[in-house]
């Protein structure tokens, strides 16, 4: 094997800290290691590092430099796939790597000059660059081939990583021109195929990260260690806006392992040679909180609060036609309010993060989902250039939006420790379940309230749509996307109602007084938005007895992407014909929604039985989705299999409550989480697409809320307005 | 000291004995496969064999596996349930962050040592203990069936 270092950052990694020791810890540990001839120093080969995305070396193994933070959603698998589309590669030769941080090279191209991902945009903002990078580099491999021998570049077919002039029996692997094709200049207008000839894109391809996440071998932020690293484990306040006051430590050091015990700004943090003795140290800690500024309100209070201010109007975010005249003149108005909690992203892996001090700058590693700010800030408070914080980016253990953290309060945590101990050891930051539980960056609680007016003919003629919740874009890296007061994350989903409806009025209350950080969780504003919407519109339905999928298509006349996956939704769950009963009894019903997010549409239609103590069981969700161009299908499905998951705990079990401030959930055990036996079987219906692809991580979750409460609803005669279900139905 | 006997190796380690296995596994073994995630057995992230039982080590006292042989994911694929349980999983892409998917192979390793064609019900109990937030349970459930196949 030839041993080889693929860039600058890797080799001042390596000559900076512990070789080897540290690369069997590290996920390139791969591409690394000890070559035949027994040494383990870094040689240089001629790799042909195409392109900022692309390096072959002369083992002929095509590596694809990810840029995009890989957390469960399969993005190493497509970005991938993208690469070696273009660059007509063999699946069995790519490998992924993570890119460095580097916005010149690496950001998100819906972002500005910014590296990061979120907003199901990975695979959208990538489609094209990533396909050039791979077209490029094939270009230049069949230059070096048709130079070697000597024959027209336009004669050379490539296919699955061999390189072919069959007129004169030549041919070669990608390994083989890896050095002369690194020789050539960059062409700059290569031709991107014809979807009509992909072979990779639209087919299923393993993922590439199945192996190492069926035996153990990914590495997480969690399994990072260090040579001299320290585990910190934080005693943090017990209220939001509280910080430490005094503190006395000293059965914290009688701990055996613990080295250290230091004020940050976030609390009080152990430091130990293992996480264990950190966790026992913290245990041992006695801290007296300075709550001056502590947020004391329950979430009962909060509600209270949010439910007066839909008293008054809210600021416009959308406005067509007369809203209050249609529904001081229409034949017949409804109206209802819908409650949802906040919501805890509470992923696999707890919060972490691993930084250490070096003489070029700061090292961190970390499952890191904005690199660009995550540099900006970490320079900031150590003086440093945001290009001399070096991140590597490691497997998150899910994120659902918590680690691109607006503030970037743990990582930043984790900086404060290493200053206070004056970057002596490297340290990693452990939070338990419950520090990540109570951390708060939750999904903004919202109230929602909604008027309709319905003229004589039950024909929906006016609409009016008043939020209040948080803005979660204030105080982020993204506050200049706030205009007008107007944060849109906060009425995605709402202002553009896909419905034809004449007068239309969409406001919003953001109060700025409640002292729980709030975040994006998984599908933003439309994890809330697509709940009441869709469930208000059902209602209208039942009101005017028409049917809930033909009147809704009724009024997408003008939204066809909509229209084509609520039919087939409908269709594929047999919507005309009757819901099969229940062998042992038990009431059922069906319900259906549609929601865009993320230029993504999708249509579920969930079926419900209900007990007659009023247990629900979701037992099938059939979805429709138009992500357009599913790079791939089997991660597109997979999606919306964890999507619709991960929404149901929502539904059934999830919310974040506080009392006098404090947060009443802490683990599994108050924060329920869906299990193997609550999950629903799902069918997953992709609309076939020659648009460019949009997101899939998020747009499957919001249609399914409204889709159980409407299926509840048929199953009852009862309306859902509350999230989550929790014992509502009991009797 | 305290000597352990973890995938068939003898192991001495200097820790309190009321330290959880969990953590022996990681941080004084660096045996990191095995994950860390509630603390309190309520999410299975930790699922470990030990004497052939899936066990959550998050809340096992190291001094309670002496004496006892304890398997980890780092050598489950050793055993012919554990290659046919991970090649399952490859199969059919169960995996999405992965974080959790030690404790699941843990646990339906266990579940077909015992049960060598479960059914549907048989793996919502065995597996109920694990935790996945992204949600593989449809292909975790298949991937289950699939590998009880691959062994008939």
């Amino acid at each position: 094997m030839t041993r080889h270092i693929e860039n600058e950052s890797r080799r001042r990694f390596l000559k900076g800290s512990a070789g080897l020791t540290l690369a069997l810890y590290m996920p390139w540990s791969m591409a690394q290691g000890t070559g035949s001839d027994g040494t383990n120093g870094a040689v240089e080969t001629q790799d042909f590092e195409a392109n900022a995305f692309l390096r072959i070396d002369e083992d002929n193994n095509v590596t694809v430099i990810a840029k995009h933070l890989e957390m469960g959603q399969g993005t190493y698998t497509g970005l991938a796939t993208l690469v070696a589309e273009e660059l007509d590669a063999d699946w069995s030769q790519v490998q992924v790597e993570s890119a460095p941080a580097d916005a010149s090279r690496y950001n998100n191209l819906h972002w500005g000059p910014n590296q990061g991902t979120g907003g199901s945009s990975a695979i959208a903002n990538s489609w094209e660059q990533l396909r050039q990078a791979g077209a490029t580099a094939r270009a230049m491999l069949v230059t070096a081939a048709a130079q070697q021998w000597q024959v027209p570049a336009e004669e050379i077919t490539v296919e699955k990583g061999v390189v072919k002039h069959s007129a004169s029996n030549n041919e070669a692997s990608f390994g083989e021109l890896a050095s002369a094709a690194a020789g050539l200049p960059v062409p700059s207008d290569v031709a991107l195929k014809d979807p009509a000839d992909f072979t990779l894109i639209g087919k299923r391809i393993p993922r590439q990260d199945s192996a190492d996440k069926s035996t153990g071998r990914a590495v997480f932020t969690q399994d990072i260690h260090l040579p001299d690293m320290l585990t910190a484990v934080v005693a943090h306040p017990p209220r939001f806006g509280a910080k430490a006051g005094s503190f006395d430590a000293t059965k914290a050091r009688e701990v055996k392992g613990v080295v250290d015990v230091v004020e940050i700004p976030s609390g009080v943090a152990v430091l130990a040679r293992d996480t264990w003795s950190a966790k026992k140290g913290r245990d041992a800690l006695s801290v007296e909180w300075d709550e001056a500024d502590a947020f004391t309100l329950g979430s009962e209070q909060i509600l209270e609060r949010f439910q007066a201010l839909a008293e008054s109007p809210g600021t416009v975010a959308e406005q067509r036609g007369d809203v209050e005249a249609t529904l001081s003149e229409a034949a017949q108005t409804l109206d209802a309010t819908y409650d949802m909690p906040y919501l805890a992203h509470a992923a696999m892996e707890p919060l972490n993060c691993v930084i250490q001090l070096t003489d070029e700058g700061c090292e961190v590693w970390n499952g890191d989902q904005m690199q660009t700010y995550d540099q900006s800030v970490l320079a900031e408070l150590f003086g440093l250039e945001p290009q001399q914080v070096r991140i590597n980016t490691l497997y998150a253990g899910g994120s659902f939006g918590r680690r691109a953290a607006k503030k970037a309060d743990y990582i930043l945590e984790t900086a404060h420790i290493v200053k206070a101990i004056d970057g002596r050891a490297p340290v990693k930051l452990v939070w338990l379940r419950e520090d990540d539980m109570r951390a708060g960056n939750y999904r903004p609680m919202f109230h929602h309230r909604l008027w309709a007016g319905l003229d004589e003919q039950g024909q929906l003629v006016g609409w009016r749509h008043r939020l209040v919740g948080q803005s979660v874009a204030e105080g982020s890296p993204f506050e200049a996307m706030i205009q007008d007061e107007i944060d849109p994350t906060s009425v995605e989903g709402a202002s553009n109602l896909p419905y034809a409806i004449a007068n239309f009025q969409v406001e919003l209350h953001t109060p700025s007084d409640i002292g729980v950080p709030v975040q994006w969780w998984r599908s933003v504003g439309s994890s809330h938005t697509a709940f009441s919407t869709e469930c208000f519109i059902d209602e209208l339905a039942t009101e005017t007895e028409k049917d809930p999928v033909a009147w809704r298509l009724e009024m997408l006349a003008e939204h066809p992407r909509h229209a084509a996956v609520l039919k087939l939704a409908a269709e594929k769950a047999g919507w005309e014909s009757p819901l099969a009963e229940n062998e042992d009894g038990g009431r059922r019903g069906r319900g259906v929604a549609v929601h865009e997010s993320f230029n993504s549409y999708v249509a579920q239609v969930a079926e419900v039985s209900v007990s007659d103590d009023g247990q629900v069981r979701v037992d099938r969700v059939i979805c429709a989705v138009d992500c357009g161009i599913a790079v791939n299908p089997d991660v597109v499905k997979a999606q919306v299999e964890g999507s619709i998951g991960f929404a149901l705990t929502a539904v059934l079990y999830g919310e974040i409550t506080l009392t006098e401030g404090k947060v009443d959930q802490s683990n599994f055990h108050d924060y329920q989480p869906l299990r193997i036996g609550a999950m629903p079987s799902i069918e997953v219906h992709i609309v076939p697409s020659a648009e460019a692809p949009t997101g899939i991580g998020e747009p499957p979750v919001p249609p399914l809320a409204p889709a159980v409460a409407n299926a509840i609803f048929a199953a009852t005669g009862q309306r859902i307005r509350r999230l989550p279900l929790g014992d509502q139905l009991a009797s | 000291m305290i000597t352990l006997n973890i995938n068939g190796q003898a192991q001495e380690v200097d820790v309190e004995g009321d330290t959880p296995l969990l953590w022996v596994l990681r941080d004084t073994l660096r045996l990191t496969g095995t994950k860390f995630g509630c603390g309190m057995s309520l999410c299975g992230a930790c699922t470990v064999h030990v004497d052939g039982k899936a066990t959550r080590s998050c809340m096992l006292p190291v001094s309670a596996a002496v004496d006892k042989e304890v398997v980890t994911i780092e050598s489950i694929g050793d055993s012919q349930v554990g290659e046919a349980v991970q090649e399952a999983w490859q199969r059919l892409d169960v995996v999405q962050c992965g974080y959790c998917q030690s404790g699941q192979v843990m646990s339906a390793v266990a579940l077909l040592e015992e049960n060598k064609a479960p059914s549907d019900e048989d793996i919502d109990n065995a597996m109920g203990g694990n935790v996945c937030r992204c949600a593989t349970y449809v292909r975790i459930r298949a991937a289950i069936h699939e590998a009880a196949e691959s062994l008939a």
